[in-house]
């Protein structure tokens, strides 16, 4: 004989309520954010080696490759005078974005530990959609990543690139937008890897083009049709060039010189800022729901 | 909400009158789980009466885990129906997933986390009031003995101290019913009856009925009613001694300086029919007092020792199986190999 009657949910007193209801999964949603952000803050170790790389960029091509192409003449950009640009300038967004990048892919990483050592399970077998952890984990991720554009920010001075207030408030959002988008890529390979192995595989073999093309260490003008149009196709040019915008505009770098080093062109025009962060919204939305499917296959 | 006594079903107040004691809240039929060639559960019946503690045993590879996923609606069923707590775990899994905790085989807390946090995080997905989280945390802490480490890494945990949090992380919200696989899987013997003590206890003061997985067949003493799975099949089902009395009086066991023609004598004049084993001869008799001066008459060796003793789970399974559940104490890699082997063999 099965079952008689259900046994009552338990009562709010008891400590269980609105069970599989969307605040149940707004909640787990926060749970999972909280916890990644938490780890991020409490591991100061991972978080300074992990600037450890951005930084050696920044030395080796803003400071080296930059005085040296001083010295065969000329700066970067081709106006010489006041207010012309140097690589320390043109390169520091494109360092920036490389750290909001390498952050975000890395923190996808932790979906692949938690599966192998248990912790999702745990949230697997909750009373919650299992969108959630897909959500969490992409702003999670979104978070630290944004956290770690921002601390790359601290060094502009050191590096000889002026910001202004202004141009800190514009990069921010600007690089929320960006972590958000390649957080959810993130989120969405590591969904579909059971293995840490294969994760690291998939992401050695997408990272460095992804950093490469996207325009970070040279303008994305004036090069070869097909690598052309494999930087078109990179997320990642969507959000150096709204950032390399900011910062050179903070700089007092003339508006044509920095339109001409460092937009993005489509179709024979140039993508204006606000397309370029709908363009990275749409971009993350579409990796998040890719996550999502990724998670509701059972094991 | 305290961890105060509260009668079995006393919760039912919201669905009307308190239910009868004896109804089942788990039932299971004709379950199948397959995964691609190999049948890990092979048509199994199975019903929990509400407030009892439930053992599962079996054997590596029987089948156990299998089943809980798919009760705790982890897995999809290949065939057949299950329900918790009155809800269809296909069909209502959300439903099912309030009213379970969960203590999984492979160890599942963050480790990089303290206790309180790994409880803190588990309270709030499950929506324990706020105003009554810290309270029920320290609570459950205390119930499994880890009050004083509430703000230690879980990193820094013994591996008894770890399971211990994680029974407190199952029973946090206040299931009906908690699930544990091999919750006691290997721990030392004192960390094992400390364990069986907080079960024990939650049973007696919150009514909660238990469902756990084992194959420690001594653990199996501390369990209402059992149920024993061999590849896939349930091949008994009662309470301890009901499968005890299937084995039939008393296991009788014997060593002598020639085992070969002590078991011919024993056979020839007593008729039973000894089994040798590690050993010494083992037999089952009616009267296990009066059976020994026959027993020592009829064998011409010099006898060395004989016990007498009531059967034992052990011997159940034996008898059902014609194997002994497992090798003493196993180490995992080997038996990571037999199941290796096994599952070769079954796609062969
Ligand atoms: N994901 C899977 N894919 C294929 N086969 C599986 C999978 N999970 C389990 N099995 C097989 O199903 C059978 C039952 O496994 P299960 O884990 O349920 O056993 P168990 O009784 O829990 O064993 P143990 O005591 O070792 O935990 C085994 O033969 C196992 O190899
Ligand atoms: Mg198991």
């Amino acid at each position: 004989m099965i079952v008689a009657e259900p046994e009552a949910a338990p009562t709010a007193a008891s400590g269980v309520v609105g069970v599989g209801t969307r605040s149940a999964t707004l909640r787990a949603v926060y749970m999972i954010w909280y916890r990644d952000v938490l780890k991020y803050w409490r591991d100061r170790v991972r978080l300074i080696a992990s600037l450890a790389q951005p930084l050696l960029f920044l030395l080796v091509f803003g400071l080296g490759l930059s005085s040296s192409l001083r010295g065969a003449g000329g700066g970067f950009g081709g106006t010489g005078g006041s207010g012309s640009l140097n690589y320390v300038q043109f390169v520091f967004p494109g360092v920036v974005a490389m750290a909001v990048l390498f952050t975000a892919i890395f923190s996808a990483m932790s979906i692949v530990w938690d599966r192998e050592f248990g912790f999702l399970k745990e949230i697997l077998v909750a009373p919650v959609d299992r969108s959630a952890v897909a959500v969490g984990k992409a702003l999670g991720g979104a978070t630290q990543a944004m956290l770690q554009g921002c601390v790359m920010l601290v060094f502009a001075p050191l590096v000889g690139v002026h910001l202004t207030l202004l141009s800190v408030v514009e990069l921010v959002p600007l690089l929320f937008v960006l972590a958000f988008a390649l957080s959810s890529l993130g989120v969405a390979v590591a969904s579909r890897m059971r293995s840490m192995q294969g994760f690291q595989v998939v992401m050695n073999f997408m990272l460095l083009p992804i950093f490469f093309l996207s325009g970070a260490l040279f303008p994305l003008s004036g090069l070869p049709g097909w690598m052309t149009v494999l930087t078109r196709l990179d997320p990642v040019a969507y959000g150096v060039a709204p950032l390399r915008h900011a910062v050179l505009g903070g700089a007092g770098v003339p508006a044509a010189v920095a339109a001409r080093v460092g937009d993005v062109s489509l179709f024979g025009r140039t993508v204006p800022t606000p397309l370029e962060v709908v363009m990275l919204l749409l971009f993350g939305v579409a990796a998040l729901a890719v996550a999502i499917r990724g998670f509701r296959i059972p094991d | 909400m305290t961890l105060s006594a509260s009668v079995p079903g006393e919760r039912g107040s919201m669905t009307g009158p308190a239910p009868e004691p004896a109804t089942s809240v788990i039932g299971v039929r004709g379950l199948v789980k397959r995964y691609g060639p190999v049948e890990a559960v092979r048509g199994i019946d199975l019903d929990v009466h509400r407030g009892e503690v439930f053992g599962f045993l079996g054997p590596n590879g029987a089948g156990k885990s299998t089943t809980i996923s798919i009760l705790c609606t982890l897995l999809r069923a290949s065939s057949g129906t299950a329900h918790v707590a009155g809800f269809d775990v296909q069909r209502d899994p959300a439903a099912v997933r309030a009213r379970i905790g969960l203590v999984f085989q492979d160890p599942s807390l963050d480790d990089q986390l303290t206790a309180r946090e790994n409880l803190e995080f588990h309270a709030l997905i499950y929506n324990v009031p706020r105003a009554v989280r810290r309270q029920r945390i320290n609570e459950v802490l205390e119930m499994v003995g880890l009050g004083d480490r509430a703000s230690s890494l879980v990193r820094t945990f013994s591996g008894g101290m770890k399971r211990r949090l994680e029974i407190a992380r199952g029973i946090l919200h206040d299931p009906r019913i908690l699930f544990l696989d091999e919750p006691t899987q290997g721990l030392d013997p004192q960390t094992r009856s400390r364990i069986w003590e907080h079960l024990q206890e939650l049973r007696r003061r919150l009514g909660v009925t238990i469902f756990m997985t084992t194959h420690y067949m001594d653990e199996a003493e501390y369990c209402d009613r059992i149920a024993i799975i061999d590849h896939g099949r349930i091949v008994a089902q009662g309470t301890s001694d009901q499968l005890k009395q299937m084995v039939g009086g008393d296991v009788v066991s014997v060593i002598t300086a020639d085992d070969v023609r002590a078991m011919a004598e024993i056979e020839r004049a007593l008729d039973v029919s000894p089994v040798l084993q590690d050993g010494s001869l083992r037999m089952e008799v009616a009267d296990g007092a009066a059976f020994v001066p026959r027993l020592i008459g009829a064998v011409s060796a010099p006898v060395r020792s004989v016990t007498v003793r009531r059967p034992s789970l052990d011997d159940v399974f034996l008898k059902l199986t014609g194997r002994a559940i497992r090798d003493e104490d196993a180490d995992p890699l080997q038996a990571m190999r037999a199941m290796g082997a096994r599952w070769a063999g079954r796609r062969r």
